[in-house]
């Protein structure tokens, strides 16, 4: 008897659907080994090596001028980034999923091409556009506006690449948006601004902050675009993925793994940030 | 009905990061409040916005691209393109990606077996680590393989012994490809595994089919879209990874240079013709791979009603 039960209470552990295929542990053990290989043991790796110096070494690595200079760097631009995205993502999708307008099809097909651009092509793009030789940078530094080499490039390509991220999060929220509490708290008496507020804010906010939260993270790792529009200045336009490279391409690994540990550490938080956010969507839905 | 388990399987990016969440839906008629009430004005106004921060921020400067081609000349792109070390690149570029799509389509549909189908300790973990590639710098990831496979590192002793370069050569370049395109099929598949749910499968176990069939026969045909847009996804991501393919590769002309690398390296020694040229290849192949997973979403969106 016990022994049926015991073969019951392992079959029930497989995967559903499956029979021999569903084995859960082998499949189990290959996804584990595959993660593990690919992902943990590389971060493993650079965990040890860079620990394994000592704490004060690893320290001084982050705080080297150049160093600290470009995480600053990096954080200020990903924050100028998101509250520009914020906003104009959060107006690109309601404009998308609200109005009707010649051109919406276009804009909402075109919106996930940055994410396929290569970030190469981006930087390059923004270099034709916005550069020395071109008529737009030619007026801009006219009006003492620099772009390229510069901060304001740096924004702009981060703004390209995290296109996506706060549209594509809000937009469905907005559609699934129950436009009777709009309705009745118009009945009630509230204007448009104040129905914005009290009743489409409060339920697309997990949304824009997810959204917040993407960006950010794409932001504070990107590389390809940023190197090409803002160059490889220290202590000028030298951002954190940049000054890794830096480090690396003239055979001195040892002072990037400060700087690496640290947007290691920060892609760790904005993933556990991610998952919050995702059980508050989730409390709200039910 | 919720599954309980299925809170913790979605993942940082269970919701559509991309694409049209309501392909082929109608356009908004507006019975909304928010957008009836004669707001001609405002609402011109907020279109206008966005329209005018849609053409500053992409269409200027695609547009200022294809007039760089065209500045450039169509010889002397054409010229560069199909100069040795541009053909070269371009073609192992090819070949990293498409063996990168091919490792990480057959381990994200176990991994996306796993993650929807079962439950087990450490399972919110591996989740979670699934999607760390997508939001660590591609600079990081390859500094972690240098670190790894380097002649000092702990895997990088045993290659070293054996004859084998992994670094600065195309099996490091591989290796980080791979890493950054890990989460993309796992992440488009789980969803559509756990809408379309098990009854399927047990029906078949039932009649009858081993796992194999079962397999064959009833979940891929079920996943085929899902996974045909993560593909499309990795396939995306690889033809454009640069930091990190970058800085294992070393980027030798000729060898160990991708086509991104080399769009850089024309722009750093001042080649523009060349550099625009393979951006447009590039920026084309990205367009065709969008409008692909457009016409999957739809499908996917479809299955999933």
């Amino acid at each position: 008897m016990a022994i049926w039960k015991a073969r019951r209470a392992w079959k029930a552990r497989s995967t559903p659907g499956y029979g021999d295929l569903g084995r859960p542990l082998l499949l189990r053990a290959m996804a584990a080994g595959y993660i593990g290989f690919i992902i943990a043991l590389p971060i493993v790796a650079l965990s040890v090596r860079a620990f394994g110096g000592g704490l004060g070494k690893l320290w001084a690595n982050v705080v080297r001028p150049d160093a600290l200079y470009s995480l600053e760097l990096t954080l200020a631009m990903a924050f100028a980034m998101v509250i520009v995205n914020v906003a104009m993502g959060t107006l690109m999708a309601w404009v998308l999923v609200r109005y009707k307008f010649p051109g919406r099809s276009l804009v909402n097909a075109l919106i996930d091409l940055p994410f396929a651009i290569p970030t190469v092509v981006t930087g390059l793009m923004l270099v034709i556009l916005y550069g020395p030789q071109s008529a737009v940078g030619r007026f801009m530094a006219a009006g003492g506006v620099e772009v390229i080499y510069a901060k304001p490039g740096i924004v702009l390509a981060l703004l390209f690449v995290t296109l996506p991220f706060v549209v594509r999060s809000v937009q469905p929220v907005l559609m699934g948006l129950d436009k009777e509490m709009e309705e009745a708290a118009a009945t009630l008496g509230a204007n448009r601004w104040v129905v914005f507020r009290k009743v489409v804010v409060p339920s697309i906010l997990p949304a824009v902050l997810t959204g917040a939260a993407l960006s950010f993270s794409r932001a504070i790792g990107e590389f390809g675009s940023v190197v090409i529009v803002a160059g490889n200045i220290p202590m000028r336009t030298q951002v954190a993925a940049v000054f890794i490279y830096g480090e690396v391409e003239s055979d001195n690994p040892q002072g990037a793994l400060g700087v690496s540990i640290v947007l290691l550490a920060l892609s760790f938080l904005v993933l556990i940030a991610l998952y919050l956010l995702q059980r508050v969507g989730r409390n709200q839905d039910a | 009905m919720r599954d309980p388990g299925r809170d913790v399987c979605g993942g940082a990016f269970a919701f559509p990061v991309l694409g049209d969440p309501a392909p082929g839906a109608p356009a908004p008629g507006g019975r909304a409040f928010l957008r009836s009430r004669g707001s001609g004005g405002a609402e011109k106004f907020l279109i206008g916005i966005v329209l005018v921060w849609f053409a500053v921020l992409v269409l200027f400067p695609l547009g200022a691209m294809v007039r760089g081609v065209i500045d450039a000349g169509f010889a002397e792109s054409l010229r560069s393109l199909a100069s040795p070390i541009a053909q070269h690149a371009f073609w192992l570029t090819l070949g990293i990606t498409v063996i990168s799509v091919v490792v990480n389509t057959f381990f994200g549909v176990i991994l996306a077996l796993v993650l929807a189908r079962q439950k087990f300790a450490g399972k919110l973990l591996l989740n979670g680590v699934v999607d760390l590639p997508f939001s660590l710098s591609p600079v990081v990831a390859g500094f972690m393989f240098i670190i790894l496979f380097g002649p000092n590192g702990w895997l990088g002793k045993w290659f070293e012994a054996g004859g084998i370069r992994v670094i600065f050569a195309l099996p490091g370049m591989i290796l980080a490809t791979i890493f950054v395109t890990v989460p993309f099929v796992t992440r488009e598949v789980v969803p559509v595994l756990q809408e379309s749910g098990t009854e399927q499968e047990d029906a078949a176990r039932t009649l009858g089919a081993n796992g194999w069939q079962t397999f064959w026969r009833i979940t891929i045909p079920s996943i085929r879209w899902g996974l045909g847009y993560g593909v499309c996804l990795t396939a995306a991501r690889a033809l454009g990874e640069f930091g990190a393919v970058l800085i294992v590769s070393g980027s030798v002309i000729g060898r160990t240079q991708t086509a991104t690398s080399y769009i850089h390296q024309e722009f750093v020694d001042f080649h523009y013709a060349g550099a625009y040229a393979a951006s447009l290849v590039l920026a084309v192949a990205s367009f065709l791979m969008l409008v692909a997973m457009e016409l999957m979403r739809k499908r996917v969106a479809d299955r999933m009603e």
